[in-house]
């Protein structure tokens, strides 16, 4: 196990690594220039050169990146060259707004995905079920941004009942949560619906039964611990995938996380801050896989870690 | 000359042409899909004829008199934009840049993975490893992130954005083919072939990737959804394919100023985004049942 997890974790660290680099390497050869953002249209050719030089921009590509590494690994994500303030800084000062709604969004998609897979399971075959799946397929192919605006509409303009954006009460959380939690619900319910058939067709099922045990007891008892278990896996997975949605979500609701802050840092190529969001949500990838990967053995013993 | 060529041998492929069409048409979910992409179709290609309006004319009556868009009435049925042009008009040829985007973009997308996937699950060796690990790296890559940063500096058009959609897109047709191949290039008919003298193209093409065809139908209908969303998410933000040229993600972005006023103009762009995406979603799902043996009485 601990040999396991050492391994996993040195090759968590090559592959960010090498995310570091290919976006490095995309954001050198692709044609925006950064300096002539900093020095405005009007800037003289000096200026913009001297600006470059301060910036090291003048350097070779191979300088450049080993430069950001050697600071990377001391924790140092640069300086974003509009705000002028450390990238790490801004990252910190966003994170905690990201993180509140990851959990949210989360937890969101379980209240809504695994009744809702339980009820078409227990019901399989017939009229409800089918309607269930077909919802599910339905928010599976929901653009995240319609229901973004779909849920402000009714909710936030016309029933009064949110704040149409901002950050700082639980009013301004539930929309964002509850957009991100249709979303993902589906991917859910389908999950703990196939998983409910199998566990259901269990011979443990059937001596249950057979023993005598009322129907609601041999669902919520037995049926149901067992079939949860491969959704606590799914949850690791479910982090990297809100990590790489979170930009449209936080600016439809001016959420203040890190995806505002790339989707900002996009528009004005700020290249120290795009290159920090991508590392922190490459991080939450990896990380969740390997969370995944982690409790998949500790829940089915059949599963061994290789 | 000729004639020392062996008889054509059996198709590698079971014959399951019109049986797929058979159990497609038993599904309703799929019937259902079916009929939306028809339609979808039928009004991307017909547009011309079939829109009232030509998409790009700002109509004199086209706005309120305090300049704001029409609701939908019977001159126009799904009223008119920001500019007073018709918004009906413009879904039609939206569904145009959708389906071009769907196709173009996880067209290339399945042709990269199947590249990929095939080269190192057949070859394997230092070459396959490497294959293999990008595509580890780019599963870690925070996807949206990255094609939004691709697409805003990129000035882009219509066709930047199917290539930055299949750079993102790939990866995950890249991972399931590598696994069939390299569980295809064990079996002992490949090895007899080898045996035989047959090289490695003959093999691929006669042996590999005729059985990989109902993987790629499966994944070349679910991807164009994934496409087709990713698309509309890049115009919403307006870093996608660019106004005046009509897609359903950018008549979002353009009018979502009116979005409280004039909702129809966010939610009947909103709903075609979100049909068309179902439709291949219900298909490809049904074709994945019929198709993939594994998945066989698990409904």
């Amino acid at each position: 196990m601990a040999a396991y997890i050492v391994r996993r974790l040195i090759q968590s660290a090559l592959i960010l690594l090498g995310v570091s680099f290919i976006t490095f390497v995309l954001l050198y050869v692709l044609p925006a220039d950064p300096v002539r953002q900093i020095a405005g249209r009007s800037a003289t050719a000096a200026t913009v050169e001297s600006i470059r030089q301060q910036l090291g921009l003048d350097q070779p590509f191979l300088v450049q990146y080993g430069n950001y590494l050697l600071n990377l690994i001391q924790g140092d994500f640069g300086r974003s060259y509009l705000q002028k303030t450390e990238v790490a800084q801004l990252i910190v000062s966003r994170l905690p707004a990201t993180l509140l709604l990851l959990v949210a969004a989360i937890a969101c998609e379980l209240l809504i995905g695994l009744p809702l897979g339980i009820v078409a399971a227990l019901n399989r075959g017939k009229m409800i079920d089918n309607g269930l799946m077909l919802t599910s397929f339905l928010t599976v192919s929901a653009p995240q941004f319609v229901v973004a605006l779909l849920l402000l509409f009714v909710f936030a303009v016309k029933l009064g009942w949110f704040p149409i954006g901002g950050y700082g009460t639980f009013a301004h959380i539930v929309l964002p949560a509850v957009t991100l939690g249709i979303l993902g619900s589906g991917w859910y319910s389908r999950i703990m619906r196939s998983s409910m058939v199998d566990v259901l067709r269990a011979d443990f099922i059937r001596t249950a039964r057979a023993k005598g045990l009322g129907r609601s007891k041999v669902i919520l008892g037995h049926a149901l611990p067992n079939a949860i278990l491969p959704i606590i896996a799914m949850i690791g997975i479910d982090i990297g995938l809100f990590m790489s949605g979170i930009v449209v979500v936080e600016s439809v609701f001016g959420w203040p996380g890190i995806g505002q802050l790339a989707w900002q840092a996009i528009q004005r190529v700020d290249i120290p801050i795009i290159m920090g969001v991508t590392l922190v949500s490459a991080c939450g990838i990896v990380l969740g896989n390997l969370i995944a990967d982690l409790i998949s053995p500790l829940i089915d013993p059949r599963i061994k870690l290789r | 000359m000729a004639d020392a060529s062996i008889s054509p041998e059996p198709m590698a492929v079971p014959e399951n042409g019109p049986s797929v069409l058979r159990r497609l048409a038993r599904r309703k979910l799929a019937i259902l899909g079916l009929l939306i992409i028809l339609i979808c179709v039928g009004g991307a290609v017909f547009a011309r004829w079939l829109a009232p309006f030509d998409p790009y004319e700002q109509f004199f009556d086209g706005l309120t008199l305090e300049g704001a868009p029409l609701s939908p009435n019977e001159n126009f049925w799904f009223g008119t934009d920001l500019l007073g042009r018709d918004l009906f008009s413009r879904i039609l040829y939206g569904a145009q840049t959708s389906l071009i985007i769907g196709l173009v973009a996880n067209g290339t997308a399945l042709i990269i993975g199947t590249l990929v996937g095939v080269t190192a699950g057949y070859f394997r060796g230092i070459v396959g490893a490497v294959l293999m690990r990008f595509t580890d790296l780019m599963m870690a890559f925070p996807a949206l992130l990255l094609a939004i940063c691709l697409a805003a500096i990129f000035s882009p058009s219509l066709w930047i954005v199917a290539m930055v959609i299949a750079f993102v897109n790939w990866v995950q047709t890249a991972r399931v083919i590598f696994t069939q191949t390299s569980s295809l290039a064990e079996r002992d008919y490949i090895a007899a072939e080898k045996t035989l003298g047959a090289g490695h193209g003959r093999i691929v093409f006669k042996h590999i990737l005729p059985h990989l065809i109902p993987t790629l139908i499966v994944w070349g209908t679910l991807g164009i959804s994934t496409t087709v969303l990713l698309e509309a998410t890049l115009s919403f933000l307006g870093i996608g394919v660019q106004p005046p040229i009509p897609s359903w993600g950018n008549i979002i972005f353009e009018n979502q100023t009116y979005f409280q006023s004039a909702p129809w103009l966010v939610f009947i762009p909103g709903a075609a985004i979100l049909l068309l995406a179902l439709a291949f979603n219900l298909v490809g799902d049904a074709l994945r049942d019929i198709l993939d043996p594994t998945q066989q009485g698990r409904d």
